[in-house]
């Protein structure tokens, strides 16, 4: 017999969001969907510190904003989710970054992809075979274009998409 | 079988945070801290918003953390990024509706978040909420016209005033206090502007280093080569 209080909604609201980002960056084949889901399990905890100050019936930790003599919920989590929000955003802006450099360098953002040219670079570099296996066909692949620089003066007219 | 190990990963660690949060008292925070952060942080600080009491009065070396932090991943998604070449594309302006919407949108930007910085130590915000506003400023008018980049020199200089700014202001209470970062000038009388001493001072670098860290990663990032098509 489950009981659905207030407490077990939020706390599973809260909990399943960590477990909704912890499975989307085991399962994701995709750099940025693994970045995304990051940025919901860090909500979630985020969720979680939060829950932890609450206090039935009580105004924000602000004095002079509730009825006076009202109780207030505590502080100090809303101060440490508070800084970890802000980090969040530089985390994710640096994730950001790499995947563009990634991206720019391998022309893809799928893991398995990213993998398999990422040996063939590496295999290339170092003047071996490239790893194949047994099912893979014989002969030469053609690698899909890699968006490359050109100059402006080259470069055709973007086509309308 | 990847997936089902994941699965059983997930489901463990739903379950043991479920029985972590089943065994604390819902709404009776443990934490005894807290309850002496309220009763004691008003009339020592003369903060009415405890929550930027707290983070600017007792846990400021905390927050030159973040700060740093902060600027730790700025640099390095700078780092990452690269210079432009000169004759890279860009990516063509937003259309005369996104254009005229940011530039309608960009003053309101600026004075909400100057606005939130100044009121820290009064109304619900402070320097970290503030100086996301007044990045999103930026954001917005770089979104809708990607042609008008923010020169990054005059971002670096802010950026390094306002660092300085905090760190000088907590070197101030070490030799005036003893106590890096200490609160100073007094307290004042709680709900004015100028009130609570030094708080409102470290609220403003705050919030200018914050803004001025996020404007910059998003120069960086909307500076990166469009790609050719």
């Amino acid at each position: 017999m489950i009981h659905f209080t207030l407490e077990t909604v939020v706390y599973a609201g809260a909990i399943g969001l960590v477990a909704i980002g912890a499975l989307g960056l085991v399962l994701c084949n995709h750099l940025f969907r693994m970045l995304l889901a990051l940025g919901i399990a860090e909500s979630g905890a985020n969720l979680l510190l939060i829950l932890t100050g609450f206090r039935p019936d009580a105004t924000a930790p602000i004095i002079g904003y509730g009825p006076a003599g009202a109780s207030m919920v505590d502080p100090l989590p809303q101060v440490l989710v508070l800084t970890a929000i802000v980090i969040g955003v530089g985390v994710q802006a640096m994730a950001v970054s790499m995947l563009v450099r990634v991206y720019r360098a391998y022309g893809t953002l799928e893991m398995s992809e990213l993998r398999r040219r990422m040996e063939l670079d590496i295999s290339a570099a170092a003047g071996i075979r490239a790893p194949s296996s047994a099912q893979s066909p014989a002969g030469e692949r053609p690698l899909p274009p890699v968006p490359a620089y050109r100059p402006a003066s080259a470069r055709v007219q973007p086509r309308e998409s | 079988m990847r997936n089902v190990a994941s699965l059983l990963f997930t489901g463990g660690l739903a379950f043991l945070l479920l029985a972590l949060g089943a065994q604390l008292a819902f709404g009776d925070p443990v934490m005894r801290v807290g309850a002496e952060y309220l009763r004691v942080a008003g009339p020592e600080l003369g903060a009415a918003n405890l929550v930027t009491a707290i983070l600017a009065g007792y846990r400021g070396f905390d927050t030159l953390g973040e700060l740093s932090i902060l600027f730790a991943a700025a640099t390095a998604a700078g780092l990452v990024l690269g210079h432009r070449r000169a004759d890279a594309p860009r990516d063509p302006p937003g259309g005369l509706i996104l254009t005229a919407g940011a530039d309608l949108l960009f003053p309101l930007l600026l004075v909400v978040g100057i606005y939130i910085v100044v009121h820290g130590h009064l109304t619900p915000g402070g320097g970290f909420q503030g100086g996301v506003v007044l990045a999103a400023a930026f954001f917005v008018a770089m979104l809708a016209d990607p042609s008008r980049s923010l020169s990054h020199a005059l971002i670096a200089w802010i950026e390094g005033f306002a660092g300085a700014a905090f760190i000088l202001i907590g070197i101030w209470a070490l030799v005036e206090d003893g106590h890096f970062l200490a609160p100073m000038l007094g307290t004042g009388v709680m709900g004015q502007i100028l009130s609570a001493g030094t708080l409102p001072l470290l609220s403003v670098a705050i919030g200018l280093k914050v803004g001025s860290e996020l404007a910059g990663l998003m120069a960086h990032l909307s500076d990166t080569e469009a790609r050719d098509q």
